[in-house]
């Protein structure tokens, strides 16, 4: 059995009255990626801020890489590495001397400090601008100079605070591949993310977080599995053709409301077709030979397969969005 | 079989003194990198010594030493005083700076470091002590070029003033340490730090204590820059300093046992 590099159960926060983590239990692997996923306020940053002694939880049991962080919050301090947020770089000073700062910080020697921030500015493609204060870097610089400066104590843990947040695409690109990198050195990496592409390109496990309780928690593949979103849409122009489709295909389908919600016309939305389908080459088959019998053809046919959409929207409740199909959560 | 040896921790002690030198090397660089605060600051008790010795000069000099005064004799009256302001001065400074700190990610960063604790607090009141140090050669400075002599001294009077000073300016930057820490932005902090530079208004730096109305003069007389201010005079000018020696330490000790509490209690706190 694999040894837990994180172990949190019954995490309880709450302030004034509000509760923030009702109860939730994480556990994760070493030397692997878990991805804590949910919408804004769902107490994602919170968990981050217990788990990395932060903040202190009102309940609940933590080891994180064995320690406690309520009896000996030094050994954990000095078993993680924690990139926030809000970007954690001095900006007044430059990018040198913030890798600089963490040599000190973590009492290397001169000569070492010295190397271990020069190896670092350069695999984060930042030497060239190591001189300049980090205030003059752009977003995708500063997250770098943050996650470098978290490294330069060589952490076998990690939390990232939503590193991506606010990047641009080829920001967001360089970024997994250096969570990737860090990963197959043997780093276990904490993540928090909004975004469900992330988690499920990053992430060996996903928890789903939903006002302070987790909603899921396995693979991505497992989350996809708790949720039927795979579907083939048909829209038609002619309302006839739309009407017999309806009539043919009446007990597999139902009208495409999230069309609704995106401000289709109410001709449009009237004239698009939701059929459940697991997107496979046979299924699709038996649907277009249905629509063959009775000499139907639809304008367009697109194959939507499950993705994590699917479960974030199903799983975080319909609060967040208003016109979800209730079919859609059998 | 014995148990595996423990790594070598290093000691508490050294712990503490080796990360605060290190939030030190990062405070005194900000301030090298940026000294218009410094400098602003600065402006203050230069003006106000300009100011009062040669615009104000004539009408001052006559209600110190029971009249009979010129200017020279309120140079030498004013220029103790100023070098006490210039500290409370540069503490508004430390007060800024450090509610600045709080709002950058940075200390988050510290905090889930396996650092000293108390090295981040550390690192600024000594920054702002070494900053007040500097700012009083150079308040004196000017002193110094318009008149202001201590030639009686003694080296042991001119250490003790010199110890005053610096006891006066870790009191001062402990306060100015919590003063910080609790206000919200950098706005709030120097409106929180006013006192530090509205006090020496309303106490003996300017005119003698006994000048002032009957009500208020108990208050002049024993907030923490009366004492403070007459004793520097003391040390360097030969006049009497009676009880305001003893006044003047208990001040320093017990705002700095006071300001050291409130912030550490304040930084110790769950961050909102």
């Amino acid at each position: 059995m694999t040894n837990l590099a994180i172990a949190a159960t019954g995490l309880r926060k709450s302030y004034a009255d509000k509760t923030v983590l009702d109860g939730i239990d994480l556990t994760v692997p070493e030397g692997t990626i878990f991805s804590l996923l949910g919408p804004n306020g769902a107490g994602k940053t919170t968990a981050v801020k217990i788990l990395s002694t932060l903040i202190t939880a009102d309940a609940g049991d933590i080891r994180i890489g064995g320690h406690s962080p309520a009896t000996d919050p030094q050994a954990v301090r000095a078993a993680i590495g924690v990139t926030g947020q809000f970007s954690a770089v001095d900006g007044l000073i430059t990018g040198e001397e913030n890798m600089l700062l963490m040599a000190d910080l973590h009492h290397l020697s001169k000569q070492e400090g010295r190397r271990v921030a020069a190896e670092l500015l350069e695999r984060f493609d930042l030497t060239e601008a190591a001189k300049k204060p980090a205030s003059t870097y752009s977003g995708g610089m500063k997250r770098r100079l943050d996650i470098a400066m978290t490294l330069v104590g060589d952490p076998r843990i990690i939390f990232l605070d939503e590193p991506t947040t606010g990047l641009d695409p080829r920001s967001r690109h360089n970024m997994w591949q250096i969570i990737r990198e860090l990963v197959s050195d043997g780093v276990t990496v904490f993540l928090t993310t909004q975004y469900l592409e992330e988690a499920d390109e990053l992430a060996d496990r996903i928890a789903v977080l939903n006002d302070g309780k987790i909603a899921a928690q396995g693979t991505a593949e497992e989350l996809k599995r708790l949720i039927p979103g795979g579907h083939v849409r048909l829209r038609f122009t002619d309302p006839a053709a739309y009407q017999s489709a309806v009539s043919a295909l009446h007990e597999v389908t139902f009208p495409h409301s999230r069309l609704r919600s995106s401000g289709g016309t109410p001709i449009d939305e009237a004239l698009a077709l939701q059929i459940p389908s697991d997107g496979s080459q046979r299924d699709l088959r038996r649907l277009l030979d249905r629509l063959d019998v009775v000499g139907i053809e639809a304008d367009e046919l697109t194959v939507h397969t499950p993705d994590l959409d699917d479960v974030f929207f199903a799983l975080t409740g319909p609060a967040n969005v208003p016109n979800q199909p209730k079919e859609a959560v059998r | 079989m014995s148990a595996p040896l423990a790594p070598a921790r290093p000691t508490r002690i050294s712990l503490a003194v080796r990360d605060s030198s290190t939030m030190l090397r990062r405070n005194l660089l900000h301030a090298r990198r940026y000294p218009s605060l410094t400098l602003n600051l600065l402006l203050t008790p230069v003006m106000l010594l300009l100011l009062f010795v040669y615009i104000f000069g004539d009408v001052m000099s006559a209600g110190i030493g029971g009249g009979g005064a010129d200017r020279s004799d309120y140079i030498a009256y004013i220029v103790p005083g100023l070098l006490l302001m210039t500290i409370g001065s540069t503490t508004i400074g430390t007060a800024v700076s450090v509610s600045n700190d709080m709002t950058e990610g940075i200390i988050a960063r510290f905090r889930t470091m396996a650092i000293h604790r108390g090295s981040v607090l550390i690192g600024h009141v000594v920054g702002s002590v070494l900053q007040c140090v500097m700012s009083v050669v150079l308040v004196g400075a000017v002193g110094v070029a318009i008149g202001f002599r201590s030639t009686d001294a003694t080296a042991l009077e001119w250490l003790a003033a010199f110890g005053l000073l610096v006891l006066f300016a870790m009191a001062l930057t402990w306060v100015a340490v919590g003063m910080g820490l609790i206000s919200p932005n950098a706005e709030a902090a120097s409106n929180n730090a006013l006192p530090m530079i509205l006090l020496p208004l309303l106490s003996s730096a300017f005119i003698p204590v006994d000048t002032m109305p009957g009500w208020f003069q108990p208050i002049a007389e024993y907030q923490p820059f009366t004492p403070a201010i007459e004793t520097l005079r003391g040390l360097l000018l030969g006049s009497e300093i009676g009880h305001n020696g003893w006044l003047a330490l208990a001040w320093c000790l017990a705002l700095t046992v006071l300001g050291y509490f409130w912030s550490t209690s304040k930084f110790n706190a769950d961050p909102k």
